[in-house]
């Protein structure tokens, strides 16, 4: 047992830090910077930023190092993309625009899509040039999703789009996106569905920001009224659709997989709080209760960080990595739930203060609003344990009433 | 990155998994449950004779020189198989605490027999029912003789020796405590084995008036080397309990797929998916709290007591809520004396209690964090 790199790991490190080191800033020993791209509040400033350090990797072929050459990639190995994201994070440089598009849309073109028309997009959203969004999610199919009511009908040559779409990342400033519909509602509901991909500059498309209850718009509204797609743009067979999303949500699953989103407060917040907060019977930090629960959350932490070892030792090794890896989501978003709340319980009465009047500029409470958030995207925690225990422990799944029933003919709530 | 044991240890793991299958199914362990017998002799002997007890002893002292790492995959087949021997007295604690702070005369005197199986040894600190610290304990390590009471001493009714935490000085400061290497069948020493909640593996008190003892490691050093052997034993505990934890697991696992209730198999229900899916992720989570401690201990790391904690907190918190949760899964069935559900249940809170409870883990661990941090 080690923690150090294969003679090959080592010598991929050193390219791409001194790649790094010519191209971007390291980040400063506090870690929030004013400069720091990733903390830029204007979006128009943050987005312009993003493409150009998005080109840049492109040109060195980092933007996507396990595709290959051909697309644009470096044809590298998973762990040599680890090794890469290991050494980017230590640099103050954007994130987080391109990663639905590359992660998920692309490779779902790339896989239903002629030669030609996936070269004409792998490389505009490989540099950055376009943007792509995941258009799945209705107001009435969440976590069931293969109930969606979005409509696509047959028009001659186009297909005629009518309905709605919720909680699209990145939609207002997305030129493309990829978009399930019904194609079919007289048969069982996973059965009708066709995937397309649009641009979403299409007559028809409106954006809407959703304004979230942290007080943030991160997603969006989409409405289709009568908007026209050519058949040339649907992905996989009529009535395939839901075998193109679950490709789609595969690729999520690695895309998510690959690393683990450490914003908010977490323990190392949460220790400095409890030094500098003074108890009724001296610091936090000496409170007994206080310090059982930051032992509890930090081995829970550990235990995150290991596992991702395991994994990435997997990786490294060649061989499939083993199911411990999704479980990150279902400890990580609850964790931060608690822990943000009871940062602010250690505040005390002033721990309804947000921003510049609270600790930390209010870490905790800006982690506590967005927790319930974390719990619902990208799989709820409830459908997370099914995954694990469906997938990984192979329980029966659930018994699916809906299953040999025309869509049309399923009942609905209000 | 290698955070991974290595072929030939996961194959010693499959070694170790087929035997106990085959020589320790729950039966055995039920066999001690509901006897007066301490523990499984026959099974000791085979473990004996298969070297596992000197696993960590350097071949010179009569083991097999292997590592640590070898030990920890041992440790989690045992646990998976509730094994009903005194493995963890005399191969974690005693074997451990020799290792560390024997002198050559006193490593050439025990550890061979302690690899062989031919003596148990056991750490002997507790004194009741309180946590023991430099403020608690009241025996007595003085001129070459050990006087007072430990209890509960895990397999003190049937070990040769015992490694006995004492006061060797006044006062209540962690100086005042000494560790001391006492002959169990020598003058001086009585003992009587205690009822506990888990009669698998026997635990007694022991007195000592005026028994000759040796210093093992300098005087007043007694509770550093505590804790640095408690730091030991709790990374291979760990993975005692993460085998444990595996096997409770798996036995609600089967359990609820082959019972049927409101005409459908119970796994198909999400109360059940949900519980279990729990136990999948806290499991987990101990698996790789403990892979880090086995790192850290068979490294010697700066990070020792830090992850021995961690693996420790961790283990606890997984084997304890796999225990009852599948008791709770087997419904009525699973509090029957019949089911091993209750095997289980009893180790977990055994084991969770054997090395201090996890209240004092914690404790541990942020006065690590702490320091780090100031660092």
């Amino acid at each position: 047992m080690d923690f150090n790199d294969t003679p090959q790991e080592a010598t991929f490190r050193k390219e791409v830090r001194a790649w790094l080191e010519a191209n971007a800033k390291p980040k400063s020993a506090t870690g929030f910077s004013a400069e720091n791209p990733r903390f830029q509040r204007n979006e128009t400033e943050a987005l312009k930023i993003a493409k150009a350090w998005q080109a840049k990797k492109a040109e060195k072929r980092y933007a996507r190092i396990t595709w290959p050459t051909e697309n644009g990639g470096l044809g590298g190995t998973p762990i040599q993309q680890v090794v890469y994201n290991q050494e980017e994070s230590k640099f103050d440089v954007p994130s987080g625009f391109f990663e639905i598009g590359l992660g998920m849309c692309i490779p779902t073109v790339t896989h239903y899509a002629s030669k030609d028309v996936a070269a004409r997009y792998v490389k505009p959203a490989l540099y950055g040039e376009e943007i792509w969004c995941q258009l799945f999610s209705e107001p009435s199919a969440g976590s069931d999703v293969a109930g969606l009511k979005t409509r696509a009908e047959k028009d001659g040559d186009d297909w005629v789009i009518n309905g709605q779409k919720v909680w699209t990342s990145g939609a207002h400033y997305s030129d493309y996106g990829i978009l399930l519909t019904r194609t079919d509602p007289n048969v069982p509901k996973h059965k009708g569905l066709t995937m397309f991909y649009l641009s979403m500059k299409s007559p028809g498309v409106e954006v809407r920001p959703i304004k979230q209850m942290s007080g943030g718009a991160n997603f969006n509204e989409v409405f289709f009224t009568n908007v026209r797609i050519p058949d040339s743009q649907r992905l996989g067979n009529v009535g395939d659709g839901w075998g193109v999303a679950l490709t789609t949500l595969m690729h999520e699953r690695l895309a998510v997989g690959g690393g683990q989103g450490g914003s908010g407060a977490d323990v190392n917040e949460l220790l400095a709080l409890a030094r500098e907060t003074e108890l009724e019977d001296g610091p936090a930090i000496r409170n007994a209760s206080v310090r059982e629960r930051i032992a509890e959350w930090y081995v829970r932490g550990q235990g995150l960080k290991y596992t991702t070892y395991r994994t990435l030792t997997a990786l490294s090794q060649g061989r499939v990595p083993g199911p411990e890896a999704s479980i990150a989501k279902v400890v990580v978003a609850p964790k931060m739930q608690d822990l943000a709340s009871f940062g602010m319980d250690l505040e005390d009465m002033g721990g309804v203060m947000v921003g510049e009047d609270s600790p930390m500029l209010g870490a905790f409470q800006q982690s506590f609003m967005w927790a319930p958030g974390l719990r619902i995207a990208g799989g709820t925690d409830e459908i997370l344990k099914n995954i694990i225990a469906e997938r990984v422990l192979g329980l029966p799944a659930d018994i699916r009433v809906d299953k040999d029933i025309p869509y049309n003919k399923l009942p609905t709530g209000r | 990155m290698n955070f991974d044991f290595s072929d030939d240890q996961k194959m010693l793991k499959d070694q170790a998994r087929k035997f106990l299958t085959e020589k320790c199914p729950t039966k055995v362990v039920r066999k001690i449950l509901e006897s007066d017998e301490p523990y499984d002799k026959a099974l000791w002997k085979q473990i004996g004779e298969m070297g596992w007890l000197g696993t960590a002893i350097p071949e010179e002292y009569g083991g097999l020189g292997l590592g640590h790492l070898e030990l920890c995959v041992i440790a989690e087949e045992l646990g998976r198989a509730a094994a009903p021997v005194p493995f963890s007295s005399s191969v974690y604690l005693a074997t451990e605490a020799l290792l560390i702070a024997g002198s050559d005369a006193q490593k050439k005197k025990y550890l061979p027999k302690l690899a062989s199986g031919e003596w148990i040894g056991t750490f002997a600190i507790a004194e009741g029912p309180q946590p023991p610290s430099p403020k608690t304990i009241k025996a007595t390590f003085k001129g070459g003789k050990l006087d007072g009471t430990k209890t509960p001493v895990p397999d003190g009714d049937v070990a040769d020796f015992a490694v006995v935490l004492a006061k060797s000085a006044d006062g209540a400061g962690e100086r005042s405590l000494s560790l001391a290497i006492v002959d169990l069948k020598g003058a001086g020493v009585s003992r009587r084995a205690v009822k506990t909640i888990d009669p698998s593996r026997s635990q007694a008190e022991l007195s000592f008036k005026g028994a000759a003892a040796d210093a093992l490691g300098p005087a007043g050093d007694g509770w550093d080397l505590a804790k640095r052997v408690l730091d030991r034993a709790a990374v291979l505990m760990a993975f005692e309990q993460v085998g444990g934890a595996d096997a409770c697991l798996v036995m609600a696992k089967d359990y609820a797929l082959n019972r049927y209730a409101f005409g459908r198999t119970i796994a198909s229900f999400q109360a059940i998916k949900h519980k279990l899916a729990d136990m999948y992720v806290l499991n987990e989570l101990a698996r790789s709290n403990a892979y880090f401690g086995a790192w850290a201990l068979s490294t010697n790391a700066a990070d020792l007591a830090e992850a021995a904690a961690g693996a420790r907190i961790s283990a606890t918190d997984a084997f304890h809520n796999a225990s009852k949760e599948n008791i709770q899964t087997h419904g009525g069935m699973g509090f029957t004396w019949e089911l091993d559900c209750h095997l289980y249940y009893r180790r977990s809170k055994v084991l969770s209690l054997a090395l201090g409870a996890s209240r004092v883990w914690k404790d541990r661990l942020v006065n690590h964090l702490e320091k780090k941090n100031v660092a």
